[in-house]
């Protein structure tokens, strides 16, 4: 098992106000993070640094052994993105928008056709590559950037709560979808999300709250350092807050 | 290998904003209707009232019509610039600017490939302009046609350039309303589009100043001069000088350690 992703000791503030403090955590090829948190609990920023849409001033962020700030080109091409809205230009139809995203990663047509067919199939969306994208629902945009996440074939795929609005046959679909790619494709995994019933028993849990890791480790772990008898007891207890069902 | 990703991420992005503004029927047509109305319409019913002496690279006496032109295909160029922009900010409100960020290739040169992107669309809608002008009885000498191209390419850049360093210090799409009245519409009217220098200075020293420093004259000015098949040195650096500075500062804009997005808290 190798580590894909290293976070260590990142700190950010926006002006005066402090995002994220002192964050250290490692994720490894095959595994499934999910990462609980409250509104506001740094996730976002958490997310905006590793694709580095910001650079943090203060630690490291480690790209299955690149590092994003100084080795962004290598770091970003082993890293999938799925973002909490949909970023697909309604406008053009699946086929269209995949080749975009393609070609942003530097694959020629063919390499680019073989490699969207073997994603949208996988997804059972290639026959409806020709659609528009804004005559397609919810469920089926999400796997469309599913798809397109997964094209230049990346180590770790970010996912930041990529089922937020679907509704529940949908959601079902794409967390067993997510799941068994990380199993089957040795994927890494880090995905923001506040739904219990997204986490299964095997995945790793980072519990975020105002900026700093309040727990890390196996479902079991987490539950045993809480002495919780549900992850919604033990996410309660370290942010007092509730989690969704 | 590495040439090749370059090329095929200026041509992909190239590609999505060919495809999207021609699924976008109503933005070509209201391209093109603006500087129809200002040249079918406005120039025509100024033709009387304006009289203009022969100045360079006119070797005649001219309609207003003629005149005013030039200036018109700065005012698409201006127009698309600033529209090109919008789609950013829009772009990174609904972000799909974050999936342009996220590819593994130098930010700069990703904002480069969107502004040539922006430039190549603009380019198109001059040449239909160019055409139905043609029709209407302006024509330039057929060298012209082709010389026009690099002047095209400059001033577009140029134009494209100054929207993307605004669309880095705008955070919503609400505020561009504000950046057309206060970019696009004093850019346009303080410059050598309407008029020409010496008739500006006659009537105000402090418009003939603005206007003569104004990086818009001087895009005018390249085209108006390349349309006629001449080069206008002075045009020329002063659009190239004012492209490198607004693109400089737009990639500072852009850059995720320095830039505004920064500040902004970003999204």
């Amino acid at each position: 098992m190798k580590t894909a992703l290293t976070i260590e000791n990142v700190s950010f503030a926006y002006g005066k106000k402090k995002a994220l403090d002192d964050v250290s955590f490692s994720i490894n090829t095959g595994e499934c993070t999910l990462l609980l948190g409250p509104n506001g609990a740094g996730k976002s920023t958490l997310f905006s640094l590793i694709t580095r849409l910001y650079d943090s001033r203060e630690g490291h962020i480690n790209l299955c052994g690149f590092d994003i700030k100084t080795q962004s080109r290598q770091a970003l091409m082993r890293l999938g993105v799925v973002f909490q809205q949909t970023t697909l230009d309604i406008d053009l139809t699946v086929l269209q928008n995949l080749r975009y995203h393609a070609a942003l990663h530097g694959m020629s047509r063919k390499q680019a056709n073989l490699r969207i067919q073997e994603e949208l199939e996988r997804l059972t969306m290639y026959e409806r590559r020709f659609e528009k994208v804004r005559q397609l629902n919810g469920g089926h945009k999400r796997r469309v950037e599913i798809a397109r996440a997964l094209l230049h074939k990346p180590a770790l795929l970010l996912l930041d709560e990529p089922t937020v609005g679907l509704d529940v046959p949908s959601r079902q679909s794409i967390v067993e979808h997510l799941h068994q790619l990380s199993k089957d494709n040795q994927l890494a995994i880090l995905w923001a999300s506040h739904l219990m019933d997204e986490i299964y028993s095997e995945d790793r849990l980072l519990v975020l709250h105002q900026g700093q890791i309040k727990a890390q480790g196996s479902v079991n772990e987490v539950l045993d350092g809480t002495q919780s008898q549900n992850i919604s007891d033990a996410f309660h207890q370290l942010t007092q807050q509730r989690v969704s069902t | 290998m590495i040439g090749l990703h370059f090329w095929r991420v200026m041509w992909g992005i190239t590609h999505r904003e060919l495809l999207r503004f021609l699924k976008q029927k109503e933005r070509f047509v209201s391209a093109l209707v603006r500087p129809l109305i200002w040249l079918f319409v406005f120039a025509a019913g100024f033709r009387a009232a304006l009289g203009l002496a022969i100045i360079p690279p006119y070797e005649t006496y001219i309609l207003y019509e003629v005149y005013i032109a030039p200036g018109l295909i700065g005012m698409i160029q201006l127009f698309n610039g600033m529209q090109s922009s919008l789609s950013m900010v829009y772009d990174r409100e609904m972000g799909s600017m974050r999936i342009l960020m996220v590819c593994p290739l130098p930010r700069w040169f990703l904002l480069v490939c969107k502004l040539m992107a922006g430039t190549v669309v603009s380019i198109l809608q001059v040449y239909v302009f160019l055409v139905i002008a043609w029709f209407y009885d302006i024509q330039a000498p057929e060298i012209g046609y082709l010389l026009i191209f690099p002047a095209l390419l400059l001033s577009g850049l140029m134009l494209g350039a100054l929207g993307l360093l605004l669309s880095s210090f705008i955070k919503q799409l609400e505020n561009f309303a504000g950046v057309m009245n206060f970019v696009i519409f004093p850019m346009f009217f303080m410059s050598t589009a309407l008029y020409p220098l010496w008739k500006i200075k006659e009537s105000s020293l402090l418009l003939y100043n603005l206007a003569l420093y104004n990086p818009f004259s001087q895009a005018v000015e390249l085209i108006r001069f390349a349309w006629y098949g001449q080069f206008n040195p002075h045009a020329f650096i002063y659009t190239l000088v004012a492209f490198i500075i607004f693109m400089f500062t737009a990639i500072l804009g852009y850059n995720p350690s320095k830039g505004m997005m920064m500040r902004k808290g970003g999204r």
